[in-house]
């Protein structure tokens, strides 16, 4: 096969240096080549079209949050206007080397400058791009805005590999922490001394409600992470040392999103997307997002850390004792 | 090398007389010879190419084919296929980690711009070599130890560092956390401190030889796009890279002395370690005020390279020579302040956000005004399509599809939920990874009659570039689907999660795509060598091109020019000039000379112009005398 190929190669080169086609500026290839541009412009320009339509629903996420739908049609107004640029673009610069290939009778145009030209392609950009940087601006501030008062809040920690949920309690102020509680039955390290952690409970999954804000409050244990909910366009990273937050309104729940999707197995998840190591790919979370009265109901049949496991209150002093007693006799 | 030439040279030059005396080492090894280090680099840049192309088709099939049995891949990889023959997820990391070091640092930095700023820069600027040739061997045998230690991490039992190319901490400095943070890291730092080392050498003498040596006549303002482009390229790599050292030390002190610049209140291995205080968003912040600064540290040399070869090959003036200069000035200042836009959800104050989000779409505005000033030097061109253009023509492409995603991604709402996904992979690859790769090709294909005497096969350059350049497409416009459907990036299976259970085909077609191109470069590789020693013999001029290199011998020896170096009168760009009987006028000839082609301005500038050629002509009478 290969010597075939090298005969091949061998006899054109001899037949090009014969026929005196290497001496010339542009040979037959010239024409080829600009031809072939024509080509890709169409072909790949059909391909793009075909897959972006037919796919649209495959690879556009539906949208769970408020800001979502904002980021999602800033992101679409930003496609549009590339989208644009990116076509025409393309078209000159496939559309101009099959138009102006090389003709020995011709001379190319001396054409070195054009000051208006500059001007004017400066500017226009300049102002498109201001457009998109002031409403991407707003909708950046807004997002990034303090929650408000009555944000319900979830704390997420990150570790290698896993996600630990915790819940602030009836009282609905997270308790204290510190790294260096973590233990085996303490694994978030939370400082059970602070009387505002005796409640805090924890969940195997992220339960919200729906059409009310939510706060999560991410940390991490080992290494960064980064809390991805791609349906609720969701992504803060998580890292030691550094608490950070984020805060959104989810606006379906996973019932609807059932439903609309016609897909009864359907999830809200959350992912990692901080690279920190062998299992960075597997750490999932489900979320699910439910009535308003659902997560009342649910969140008050909780059980707290100390409930659940009585032994964590052991080594407290009395203070703290005497409220994990209480706790403990309200189960 | 011709001993001739150097024999004739100047009294000025004496210095070059050892040059006589080249043995086998002098002249191939430690030559201080700015052609055969340009070759060095270009040898070695294509060595790591091919290592860290081979790489990413490792991971491509983990990918692609995520069932795959890759027990036929042990005699090479060894432990790190297990006995079900799956790839180690540990290992995957390893492997995206070492190919992004290896392309972003070894191909496309000390590659691109130690192949081509030493091999041009004093050609085109006409000076007989780099102003120190010791540094600049220096700067290559520390790229090359560099390598050399890179390349040994690569088999150690733990494994290479995994952190990802940018190695964040913690995951970065504990070996607790990830195999590879252990010797792999170490020898990572070692090497990426030598490789600044050498980039810095590499650096300031190629900002030297440009301010000083440039030769009669040849001003900033008739200075070669790629001169200004390399020239700007090394002065971002001047100020960036200590930052990246600082960096890269802060790390060494986390991992070995036990301090805490990086590191807080971290439970690691049923152990919570004693450092506090710190903070892994500080590493990210020096990490990017080079890492984006890198971006176009590989780029700019990429755009410098095009313009010259798309201007030559249209047989047309650059379009607007002023406008390119101030945007490549322009990009070079502002690649400075906008690198806090890989970090819009790094948990940094989002005011901050705000304002790198402005800045960072400033930016676009220059790169911009590049485009359109390539498209219209295309229009109404003659334009000769050797290999050389068709990949100039495909980095436009590449620069517009991948420039035009960062203005998603330099929005920060938009970038909430695009960051770290395949879109920004996409993005990357093609305005970075694959317009300087091709930047880097067109430049070979163009100077290789410069290099080597000879030229290389156009067809099998032709061949060449629509397999690439299809191929890059194939494989990374599909990744904008799948990011903007949120795929994760650094992913080393998509079964885990529902929402990226699907686009199996995408990524088996993405696969595919990018086995084939990697091996369409083998049809480069032969080209190369192949047309090394057997080519057809080249011309003096074979582009018909206008700056000085083409003044030089054939196969110039040390020194460059045999006799005077030769002096400049115009403009590098006088293509098709209107009255010309040719349609290029190299930079040597006077405006005296070419009465016929001369614009209004221009003829006015005659008289000087031969007041100083008689003066000049006295003064070399006079020496000649002395002599």
């Amino acid at each position: 096969m290969l010597s075939i190929i090298w005969m091949v190669y061998r006899i054109q080169t001899l037949v090009s240096v014969v026929k005196g086609s290497d001496k010339k500026l542009a040979s037959g290839s010239n024409r080829i080549n600009a031809i072939l541009f024509v080509v890709f412009l169409v072909g790949t320009g059909i391909l793009m079209f075909w897959y972006s339509i037919k796919e649209f629903d495959n690879y556009q996420l539906p949208i769970a949050s408020e800001h979502g739908v904002v980021t999602d049609r800033l992101f679409w107004i930003t496609m549009a206007i590339t989208g644009i640029v990116f076509i025409l673009t393309h078209i000159l610069l496939f559309i101009f080397p099959y138009k102006y290939q090389y003709k020995e009778t011709r001379k190319a145009s001396f054409y070195p400058d054009n000051n208006k030209l500059e001007i004017i392609w400066t500017i226009v950009p300049a102002i498109v791009l201001a457009l998109l940087v002031v409403s991407g601006w707003k909708a950046w501030s807004d997002i990034t805005a303090p929650a408000p008062e009555n944000a319900h809040v979830v704390e997420i920690m990150g570790s290698q590999f896993n996600w630990d949920i915790r819940y602030p309690g009836k009282d609905q102020v997270l308790g204290d922490y510190d790294y260096r509680l973590i233990t085996a039955t303490n694994a978030q390290g939370i400082d059970f001394t602070d009387k505002n952690a005796i409640d805090d409970f924890s969940s195997p999954v992220v339960v919200i409600p729906k059409g009310e804000p939510v706060l999560f409050k991410i940390r991490a244990r080992d290494v960064l992470h980064s809390v991805f909910a791609p349906h609720m366009r969701l992504k803060m990273d998580a890292v030691p040392g550094m608490p950070t937050r984020f805060w959104f309104v989810p606006t379906k729940t996973t019932a609807e999103m059932r439903e609309e999707l016609n897909d009864p197995e359907f999830e809200y998840e959350i992912a990692c997307t901080e690279i920190c190591g062998r299992g960075h790919f597997s750490m999932r979370r489900v979320i699910e997002v439910v009535e308003p009265e659902a997560y009342q109901k649910w969140y008050s049949e909780q059980q707290s850390f100390i409930q659940q496991n009585p032994a964590l209150a052991d080594d407290l002093p009395a203070e703290a004792k005497a409220l994990a007693e209480i706790q403990l006799r309200e189960k | 090398m011709s001993t001739a030439s150097v024999a004739n040279h100047d009294a000025a030059h004496d210095h070059h007389d050892h040059e006589h005396h080249d043995n086998f080492v002098t002249k191939y090894i430690f030559s201080q010879d700015h052609k055969m280090i340009a070759k060095q680099y270009l040898v070695t840049g294509m060595f790591w190419a091919l290592l860290g192309g081979g790489l990413s088709i490792l991971f491509r099939l983990q990918l692609g084919f995520p069932e795959m049995d890759m027990s036929f891949l042990r005699p090479l990889l060894g432990g790190w296929i297990d006995e079900g023959g799956k790839l180690d997820p540990t290992f995957y990391l390893a492997l995206v980690t070492m190919h992004g070091t290896i392309m972003v640092f070894f191909v496309l930095t000390a590659g691109l711009s130690g192949t081509f700023s030493n091999f041009l820069i004093p050609l085109q600027i006409g000076a007989r070599d780099m102003a120190s040739g010791f540094m600049n061997m220096l700067s290559y045998w520390l790229f090359f130890l560099s390598g050399v230690i890179m390349f040994i991490s690569l088999f150690l039992k733990t494994g290479p560092a995994g952190g990802g190319w940018v190695v964040y901490p913690p995951l970065s400095a504990l070996e607790q956390a990830i195999p590879g943070s252990g010797l792999g890291m170490t020898l990572w730092l070692v090497a990426m401190t030598f490789f600044i080392a050498s980039s810095l050498l590499g650096g300031i003498n190629y900002i030297t030889t440009v301010i000083n040596l440039r030769t009669k006549g040849m001003s900033f303002s008739r200075l070669p796009l790629t001169i200004w482009a390399f020239f700007l390229t090394a002065v971002i790599g001047l100020l960036s890279f200590p930052v990246l050292f600082s960096a890269a030390l802060l790390l060494v002190f986390d991992r070995s002395f036990g301090t805490s610049f990086y590191l807080s209140d971290i439970y690691i291995n049923g152990e919570a370690l004693p450092n506090t205080g710190g903070s892994p968003v500080l590493y990210q912040h020096l990490f990017w005020f080079l890492g984006h600064p890198e971006v176009y540290i590989v780029l700019l040399p990429a755009l410098g390279i095009t313009s010259e070869v798309i201007a030559t090959n249209s047989r047309k003036p650059i379009f607007g020579y002023k406008a390119m200069i101030i945007s490549l000035l322009g990009i070079t200042v502002l690649s400075f302040v906008v690198w806090a836009h890989h970090m819009f959800v790094s948990g940094m104050n989002p005011f901050l956000g705000s304002i790198f989000m402005f800045l960072t779409l400033i930016i676009a505005i220059p790169s911009a005004v590049k485009v359109f000033n390539y498209l219209t030097t295309l229009w109404r061109g003659n334009l000769i399509f050797t290999p050389a253009m068709l990949f100039s023509i495909g980095l436009v492409s590449f620069f517009i599809s991948g420039g035009l995603t960062g203005i998603f991604l330099g929005n920060s709402a938009i970038d909430i939920q695009l960051h770290d996904t395949y879109f920004v992979v996409a993005h990357f690859h093609l305005v970075m990874g694959s317009a300087s790769f091709f930047g880097m090709i067109a430049g070979i294909y163009h100077w290789f009659p410069k290099m080597f005497g000879r030229m290389m096969d156009a067809r099998l350059g032709y061949v060449h570039f629509w397999i690439t350049f299809v191929g890059v497409y194939m494989v990374f416009f599909p990744m904008h689907y799948i990011g903007i459907a949120g795929f994760p990036r650094r992913y080393y299976s998509f079964t885990s999660f529902d929402f990226a259970n699907m686009y199996t085909d995408l990524n088996m077609f993405v696969s595919v795509a990018a086995i084939i191109t990697f091996f369409a470069q083998f049809i480069f590789l032969f080209n190369f060598f192949y047309s090394m020693y057997r080519g057809r013999k080249a011309t003096q001029n074979p582009w018909r091109s206008n700056t000085l290199e083409w003044t030089t011998p054939v196969e110039p020896g040390h020194g460059n020019w045999p006799g005077e170096i030769p002096s400049v009168y115009r403009w590098p760009y006088d293509y098709s000039k209107p009255g010309a009987e040719e349609d290029f006028i190299p930079q040597t000839v006077p405006l005296s000379a070419t009465p016929e082609s001369n614009l209004p301005h221009e003829q006015e500038m005659v008289k000087t112009e031969l007041e100083i050629m008689k003066e000049e002509e006295e003064v070399l009478v006079a020496n000649g005398a002395k002599h």
